[in-house]
């Protein structure tokens, strides 16, 4: 069995943005990128599967350029067998549905049984094309996974769910599994890890060969559209409280109950 | 354009819970046309007819008795033919988390997740929302015919009942048992009876000046249980064993939105502000006045925070 794990380059989580001139996304150059820290540990869930034999093979899956080569290779040499970077000029501006659909069709065309995901990409923090691979692909989900297990076709995962509960929740293969923090603690690369990797394999592929055609994604098919991006409102300036310990504290209650009426 | 909003009103130990009436109080200010209630299950639904809902669509079948995605993506699309509304409106929960992307991907209808803020432009509803973690906001123009939008808790505030009743349409989704693909086999309390962090109304959030687990215990847990808040942390909390992963707030934990949001001995990294800089209310207390948390706070006290929480423990519960 296959495990698919995809990757995405995002800026490293203490960049300070710019915004371009059109106010649709983000100045990128002089940004610093990293591996999405959340793909982290759904690649080291993949690498212990693997480890303890329920896999046979670890292939990443990422959007993007040749820039993306980098962290591609950090996946390389933590241990994913072989990567698959899908790259179109038909793919520019495409919304979360049309990326969605290039990396479900290449994770089909690579025959993968399980696919694991980020819980969210730090950039645009949708938490989306997981759920919408899994609709792609016909295959089960389960999002925002803390735990996982398996046991031939059948898991088992564990999520946060609303009201302060947990869940455990049980299904079967083929299924995508977006992964949070706790998961696990995501191993670093080692130098003989960084060695190796020089010898693995990108395979670079377009849309035509995932047998998808170019209305399908873009600028074209895309179904949302970013506009008038800015800066969050200023906050208006603050107050420090002077006085001892005790005299800010009376006067921070005091604020709390009639001026702010927060509590 | 619009055939109005469904509201997709979530329910807990069978009533509505209180993001059902922020969105149905916030679809019926938003003007584009009439709104009506998507309920999953059974519940009584009397409370959405006073806050906005004309409708109720209502899908209850044994096989949606428990979440799973997708008997609930078989649900919501059912609800959504049978309204003819032409936007979905959801609170940015898990479980709209989980089932709006594969709702999407089936109807390929555009998603706009984690609104702040949504208005009606020309009859259509824009949403507003955070991307980088807070450090952007974006407006999302969806150009499908049917548009899917999930707002965060807490972006609008919910008043009292304006009055009004609903009819209940019962919707047949034709769900069965086989469309249970994932199956929750257990449901087990997390750490504590207190609200999510996405949706609580106050926080108290302790950094790594706690020094240690123990103290954080000690500290930061009894102030926020006497103020009836949710208890988070910093990244270097969480990171050193003080509090659990789930209570982490920021740009690789949770992004919360309070009322009153109290950090205690956090220094306020770009990476932790990303989670909590829409508080209506920031408190800090941090020994270094030099702390950036400083200038994003409301009010400031630049003390020692095991001197000031306990402090403002006793006047809490004096007053």
């Amino acid at each position: 069995m296959i495990i698919g794990v995809c990757i995405k380059q995002v800026p490293a989580t203490d960049t300070r943005i710019r915004i371009n001139a059109e106010a649709t996304a983000i100045l990128t150059d002089d940004v610093k990128f990293e591996i999405n820290p959340y793909d982290e540990y759904a690649l080291e869930e993949a690498l212990r599967l693997k480890q303890a034999g329920k896999a046979t093979e670890v292939v990443t899956f990422t959007v993007g350029g040749a820039d993306a080569d980098a962290r591609i290779r950090d996946g390389l040499a933590r241990g994913a067998d072989r990567a698959v970077r899908i790259d179109d000029p038909a793919l520019a501006g495409s919304d979360s549905l049309g990326l969605a659909r290039a990396l479900a069709a290449a994770l089909t065309a690579e025959g993968v049984g399980l696919v694991l995901a980020g819980r969210q990409a730090v950039d645009g923090d949708s938490s989306t094309i997981p759920a919408m691979i899994a609709e792609l692909m016909g295959a089960a989900q389960v999002s925002w996974v803390d735990k996982f297990e398996m046991d031939g076709e059948a898991f088992t995962a564990q999520r946060a769910a609303g009201g302060g509960m947990r869940e455990v929740v049980a299904g079967r293969l083929p299924a995508v599994v977006s992964c949070d923090k706790g998961l696990n603690t995501p191993r670093y690369a080692t130098l003989p890890g960084i060695l190796k990797a020089k010898s693995k394999k990108i395979a670079v592929v377009g849309i035509a060969e995932l047998g998808l055609s170019a209305n399908r994604v873009g600028a074209g098919a895309a179904l949302v559209t970013f506009s008038n991006m800015g800066p969050p409102p200023q906050r208006p300036a603050g107050r420090i409280l002077s006085g001892d310990n005790a005299t800010a504290v009376a006067e921070l209650v005091r604020l709390l109950r009639d001026e702010a009426k927060v509590i | 354009m619009s055939n109005g909003i469904l509201v997709f009103c979530e329910f807990e130990a069978g009533r509505p819970r209180k993001t059902a009436f922020e969105l149905l109080q916030r679809a019926v200010a938003l003007g584009a046309g009439p709104v009506s209630a998507l309920v999953v299950g059974d519940g009584d639904t009397s409370a959405l007819g006073p806050n906005g809902a004309g409708k109720v669509y209502q899908v209850s079948a044994p096989a949606l008795a428990s979440y799973s995605t997708g008997a609930y993506t078989k649900a919501f699309a059912a609800a959504l033919a049978a309204s003819g509304a032409s936007t979905l409106l959801a609170s940015a929960s898990s479980v709209a988390r989980d089932v709006l992307p594969r709702l999407a991907a089936r109807l390929g209808a555009g998603l706009a997740v984690e609104c702040t803020e949504l208005r009606n432009v020309g009859g259509k509803v824009v949403g507003r929302r955070p991307v980088y973690a807070g450090k952007a906001l974006v407006d999302v123009t969806i150009n499908s015919p049917v548009g899917i939008f999930t707002l965060r808790p807490n972006s609008y505030p919910v008043v009292a009942a304006a009055g009004g009743s609903a009819t209940v349409v019962p919707v047949d989704a034709q769900v069965s048992d086989s469309d249970v693909d994932v199956r929750v086999t257990d449901t087990v309390a997390a750490s504590s009876t207190t609200a999510d962090l996405t949706e609580a109304e106050r926080i108290v959030s302790g950094g790594r000046s706690l020094k240690g687990k123990e103290q954080f215990d000690a500290v930061v847990r009894p102030l926020a249980a006497a103020l009836g808040a949710t208890v988070g942390a910093s990244r270097a909390a969480v990171d050193a064993g003080y509090a659990g992963h789930g209570e982490q707030v920021g740009q690789t934990g949770k992004v919360v939105n309070p009322s009153l949001y109290i950090a205690l001995g956090i220094s306020g990294a770009i990476q932790h502000l990303a989670g909590m800089r829409t508080s209506r209310v920031i408190v800090a207390v941090n020994k270094d006045a030099e702390a950036p948390i400083f200038q994003y706070a409301t009010y400031g006290i630049v003390g020692d925070l095991f001197e000031v929480a306990p402090l403002l423990q006793a006047e809490l519960s004096r007053s």
